[in-house]
């Protein structure tokens, strides 16, 4: 920080540095706490990638084809083996696997935090005001502004961009969560408590179930999100497809570009489909279709 | 002994709500009090709800009715007064003990239904059971038997986007009656069906309460409604009762020219008794007194036909000036030979809807009965025309009430 007095006419304000500063504290002081996470998400992310890659591709093809044809259709399973068939003949097999493995742990936590925020805001008026503003910040601050501090904290790897990523696709989940909470038709909520039911028996039995699909569409949009960090996330060290997509910009080769880029659309419809497919089974959804 | 008290309820929302509440008891009207930011939606609602009744709270939308049976199981709080279930304070006693009331006391059913769409119709009629903690054997089982009480045995298994609204609503029936409590709120329980169905369900209604002897207050905004199913009928409007009283005493006796207002394109004929219309008989002649008594009689009251009662007023029939007047020439001393049955006789308790029929057929007027058969009074084709007119007349007594009416004029109901 200067020691020069303000000069309102010229005013210079350091809070990069003061952020930086209070980084850095924040860093040494929680530095414990912090190795823990890593070893968390690393481990995590090693797991899962360790799972999906170790069976020979087509088997894993025919998985997830199978998993598509039960949640959704026929048809969907068709493409899925198509689209993924692309990815491996393309040779990008073992990056998508790393992507897939990252933003599904990223994806992951970021639900279990962000569901639990978003109940929390429905329930409080004084949270929902306190985190929206927050929100605003996260959704809108550029999203490699994250990768910086979360570089200084974990290194290169793929921990600072799963961390980001986390960071940026929670707030979707945040708030449709809490939307879809409130949404709730509060005739319904009204007949749980004339009945005498308990507010977190209200939650589990009434608010839960009824508000599910739109959950879901919220999670759909954390792992849509997550997706589109996988670039990013490449620039401190992640690999899969998105090192091939920065590696095809440094190179200015367009074939790799394209190749990565077609492999990050089959996971980013797979995805979506499977999500989709699931909040239409959600029990809420599943018997309000229905017909005599 | 009252299942629901209600006491000096007061709601506002808004703000400043206790000074609203203060100026609302020194005299101050809706509107002033508006005017400070405040709004009132219940003022000084006092009643007491009998067991076994159905109490009926009748108000145009906005008059405050749902803000007040929503303080009647404590949905919300009111801002000022009490509120008696069965005798327990239900502001007074805590979250706990207030689920306990309302799980064992007091059950709702809801304007649009709030059934769980996720759950089949038999475990939303179990619902209530659920949250008791009732076994899942033993609360399918009452769920059931309530199902087959509202009449949908043989629809458990479905779901609720799959019956109409009566049926739905048919479920929110059932599911207050398997919860066991007494009382029930029910809010608008109608208003979303069709009006035939609505008809089936009030009838429904009726019959259950006649069965299981539930204490029922029902909200409604349509006034035929309210004086179909009430015993006694609360009327709101912004946010104060106007008048308590029974649907004949609503109709007969507005308290204010709003009360009158509203009853005046009411269906008199479905509402108001033979009883309530009727005039004393010009002419009884007792069945023991002979054909001379009866002559007098006929002469004074200048009557061509009387009817004749028992020592203990049962009706025994009608006889004929000409039959009488034989009768007293050819010297009898009875009335035995003469007395006929060319009358047309209804009970005290049938609506005029149900009188014009026999009226334009019997040359005499209507005899009216009691249940032990005893002649109560009359009703002459021209009094039924006359009742049928009284919506007219009604108005211009109404505006007299009227300027003493700014006091919400309590008529109770009394002992019936």
């Amino acid at each position: 920080m200067s020691d020069e007095a303000f000069d309102p006419l010229d005013p210079r304000l350091d809070v990069g540095e003061w952020v930086s500063d209070a980084f850095d504290w924040f860093t040494e002081t929680f530095q414990p706490v912090l190795d823990v996470v890593e070893t968390v998400l690393q481990g995590l992310y090693d797991g899962l990638y360790e799972v999906l890659s170790a069976p020979p591709f087509l088997v894993m093809i025919a998985l997830f084809a199978a998993l598509g044809w039960v949640v959704r259709s026929w048809k969907f399973a068709v493409f899925t083996v198509a689209g993924f068939y692309l990815v491996a003949s393309m040779d990008r097999w073992d990056a998508a696997m790393e992507t897939l493995s990252l933003v599904v742990v990223a994806a992951a936590l970021a639900t279990l935090i962000s569901v639990p925020l978003g109940i929390w805001a429905a329930k409080s008026q004084a949270v929902s005001n306190a985190l929206r503003p927050v929100l605003d910040f996260m959704q809108t601050m550029p999203a490699m502004v994250y990768l910086i501090p979360t570089l200084f904290a974990f290194g290169i790897g793929v921990v600072p961009g799963m961390i980001s990523t986390i960071v940026f696709a929670m707030p979707p989940g945040v708030r449709f969560t809490e939307l879809a909470i409130r949404q709730v038709d509060p005739e319904v909520v009204e007949a749980g408590q004339a009945f005498g039911s308990s507010p977190t028996r209200i939650l589990r039995q009434i608010q839960l179930p009824l508000a599910l699909p739109t959950i879901m569409a919220g999670i759909n949009q954390v792992i849509m999100l997550s997706l589109s960090m996988v670039v990013l996330a490449a620039m401190v060290g992640a690999a899969g497809l998105g090192l091939d997509v920065v590696s095809g910009l440094q190179s200015l080769r367009v074939a790799t570009g394209v190749e990565a880029g077609l492999a990050v659309v089959v996971l980013a419809i797979y995805l979506d489909r499977i999500v989709s497919a699931l909040a239409d089974r959600a029990p809420v959804a599943r018997a309000t279709k229905l017909r005599t | 002994m009252t299942a629901v008290r209600a006491e000096g309820l007061f709601k506002v929302f808004g703000k400043k709500t206790d000074d609203a509440v203060r100026r609302l008891r020194d005299g101050a009207s809706r509107a002033e009090v508006v005017a400070t930011g405040a709004t009132p939606a219940v003022i000084d609602a006092s009643f007491d709800v009998r067991p076994g009744e159905i109490f009926v709270v009748m108000g145009l939308s906005g008059s405050g009715k749902s803000t007040l049976i929503r303080m009647l199981n404590g949905l919300l709080e009111p801002t000022a007064g009490r509120v008696f279930v069965d005798g327990v304070d239900i502001f007074a006693i805590d979250e706990a003990e207030l689920r306990r009331v309302r799980q064992q006391r007091i059950g709702m059913v809801f304007q649009h239904f709030a059934l769980l769409p996720h759950r089949t119709v038999a475990e939303n009629a179990a619902y209530a059971l659920d949250i008791q903690g009732v076994p899942k054997k033993e609360r399918l089982d009452r769920a059931a038997e309530a199902l087959e009480l509202v009449g949908l045995g043989g629809w458990e298994d479905r779901y609720p986007a799959q019956l109409s609204g009566g049926m739905k609503q048919r479920v929110g029936l059932a599911r207050a009656l398997a919860a066991g409590s007494d009382i029930m709120l029910m809010d608008e329980a109608f208003s979303a069906l069709d009006p035939l169905i609505r008809r089936e369900m009030q009838d429904q209604l009726i019959d259950l309460q006649a069965r299981l002897g539930k204490t029922v207050v029902f909200i409604t905004h349509d006034l035929n409604e309210a004086m179909r199913l009430g015993d006694r009928i609360a009327v709101m409007r912004d946010g104060r009762i106007v008048q308590i009283g029974t649907a004949e005493e609503v109709l007969k006796d507005p308290a204010n020219d709003y009360v009158a207002q509203f009853v005046a394109d009411v269906d008199r004929t479905r509402v108001l008794t033979a009883a309530s219309v009727m005039e004393p008989a010009q002419l009884e002649v007792s069945a023991t007194g002979g054909p001379r008594v009866a002559l007098h009689g006929m002469r004074e009251k200048q009557m061509s036909a009387a009817f004749v009662v028992a020592r203990d007023r049962t009706l025994r029939g009608v006889v004929r000036d000409q039959d009488v007047v034989a009768a007293v020439n050819r010297g009898d001393s009875t009335l035995d030979g003469i007395v006929g049955d060319d009358f047309t006789s209804v009970h005290a308790d049938a609506y005029l809807a149900e009188l014009f029929a026999p009226s334009a057929e019997s040359p005499l007027p209507l005899a009216v009965l009691d249940d032990a058969g005893r002649l109560v009074g009359v009703v002459p084709r021209v009094t039924l025309l006359a009742a049928m007119a009284s919506i007219v007349e009604a108005l211009p007594d109404a505006e007299q009430d009227a300027e003493h009416g700014a006091e919400p004029a309590r008529v109770e109901g009394g002992v019936r």
